[in-house]
Order: C-alpha cells, then sequence, then structure tokens
C-alpha cells in the first residue's frame, strides 16, 4: 500500500433523488476544495441534477426508504407506508433543504455553478440523453459535454472512479 | 505538534503546517507562510484573508466557499485563482487560522 495522494477523481451520478444527488455533489465540492482534479459525470436519473427545468425541484424518496427519521436520527423511524401519504417527500425534502441551509450546503441549482467555478467539468451520459430525448437546450449552462461511456473513461485517465 | 521557525519567531503548527496559536501571527508571518505554498501576496488576497480573519473573529471557525462567496462577495473562480490547489485550506494556513473543519 502506498499512500500517494489522490490526484484525480470521476464522480459518477446514477440517482436523481435528493439523496442520490447530493453526496456526488460534495464529494466533487470537496475534491476540488483539496486541489484535486474532479470530473462530475450524470447519467440515468442522475441527470435530472443537471436539467435546468428539473434540477431545483429534487425530491427525497419518501417511499421504500426504512431510514426515514425525523431530523435527530434518534427517533423512531417513520413507517414505511406513510412515506406515500400525499406530500410527504415535499415535506421531507423541506426539512433536509433547511438543514442544509443551516451547514451552507447550496440549493442543487447554486451548487452545480459553485462546482462548475472551482473548475470541475460537468458532463452527461449520452445514452441517457438519447433515452430521455433530451437535447443540450435542456441542460444547465454549467454542463460541459455530452459524452460517450468511451469518452468518460478517456477522460478519467489516472482518475478514481466513485460511482454514487 | 512540531515546532516551526517562522520570520525568527518560534511557533507550533500542527501535522499540516496550520498554527495551533494565532496570537504570534501577524502580516509579515502570513507572507512568508504564503511564500512557502508558492504565493505572493497582493491587495485581493488579503481582501480574503481580511474577510477569512473577520469572520472566525465572530463565528469561531473558518467560513465555507458558500459564506466566502455570499456574505464575503468573494467569487469561487477568484478564490481558486487567488489560492491554486485548495483555496480555503491554503488561506486558512496563511491567516495563521486552524485547518477548515466544514465539508462544503
Amino acid at each position: 500500500m502506498s499512500d500517494e495522494p489522490i490526484k484525480k477523481v470521476s464522480i459518477i451520478v446514477s440517482k436523481g433523488s435528493l439523496d442520490g444527488i447530493y453526496p456526488g455533489l460534495i464529494m466533487a465540492n470537496g475534491a476540488r476544495m483539496e486541489g484535486i482534479e474532479a470530473n462530475l459525470f450524470f447519467t440515468f436519473f442522475g441527470l435530472y441534477g443537471v436539467l435546468k427545468k428539473y434540477m431545483n425541484d429534487i425530491k427525497i424518496a419518501t417511499v421504500g426508504n426504512p431510514a426515514m427519521r425525523v431530523p435527530d436520527a434518534k427517533g423512531m423511524p417513520l413507517p414505511t407506508w406513510m412515506g406515500a401519504l400525499p406530500g410527504m417527500s415535499a415535506f421531507a425534502t423541506h426539512m433536509m433543504s433547511k438543514e442544509m441551509d443551516k451547514l451552507d450546503i447550496p440549493p442543487i441549482g447554486e451548487f452545480i455553478e459553485m462546482i462548475s467555478d472551482a473548475g470541475c467539468g460537468i458532463y452527461a451520459c449520452r445514452a441517457t440523453v438519447d433515452m430521455f430525448h433530451l437535447t443540450e437546450d435542456d441542460f444547465c449552462p454549467q454542463m460541459d459535454r455530452v459524452l460517450t461511456v468511451g469518452e468518460f473513461y478517456e477522460l478519467s485517465a489516472g482518475s478514481q472512479i466513485i460511482f454514487t | 505538534m512540531p515546532d516551526k521557525t517562522i520570520n525568527g519567531v518560534t511557533v507550533s503548527t500542527d501535522d499540516d503546517g496550520f498554527l495551533q496559536d494565532h496570537s504570534p501571527w501577524n502580516k509579515d508571518m502570513a507572507a512568508t507562510i504564503a511564500e512557502e505554498e508558492g504565493i505572493t501576496l497582493t491587495d485581493a488576497h488579503w481582501k480574503v484573508l481580511d474577510y477569512i480573519l473577520a469572520d472566525f473573529a465572530e463565528k469561531g471557525a473558518v467560513p465555507g466557499m458558500r459564506r466566502l462567496n455570499k456574505v464575503g462577495g468573494i467569487p469561487t473562480k477568484e478564490l481558486y485563482s487567488l489560492f491554486p490547489g485548495g483555496p480555503i485550506k491554503k488561506a486558512a494556513k496563511i491567516a495563521g487560522l486552524p485547518k477548515p473543519a466544514s465539508c462544503v
């Protein structure tokens, strides 16, 4: 084992829920703050994190999430069937966004802008773009380019690849 | 905690070179730490350092990127170009403050 510092990371965001998108953004931003070269690659429903019409309306999935609790994390989990009640997802998202704001974690649109300004590359997956019938106009201006998997691997030369 | 001599003053630092105690810190010392990081301090750097120092004095923590943007009025791009390779970490080190403890 060598203790060679990490120099470059590629982070793949594949899920479109709030808890699916934020970890990748926090890791990419954190990498840049450590002086690590970083690229973000959005695929499947993760792509919603860079679609200008939807990126600021990303929600927590409350259905089928047995870890759901009120914020202090020590309480009883929310019975899973309650996650299906109308408005639950919006409510949980509102609660979590408030907590994140206290920690100065920006909303997704602003976070993507910050990460892009930090010099992190932002890419979308070609197969998903075709599957969802998307065009360049659907993306936020920070999205650099649509890449095939092959181009993604080329761009990731020398990187650690992290799939979220 | 290793001791280190900066401008003839012996200070104790943590393993990453951050000052353990801010009291011996002064502007000349900042310039020397900055040189070690490969940075020559200009007025633009001092605008960032002054804000971080004032905010630390008030809040007890090194501000994160968003706070530097929104409250400090310093754009992300500018921070990365002034302090290449880890802006907040480097700025905190030069300002004689502890290593930033926030994830964002």
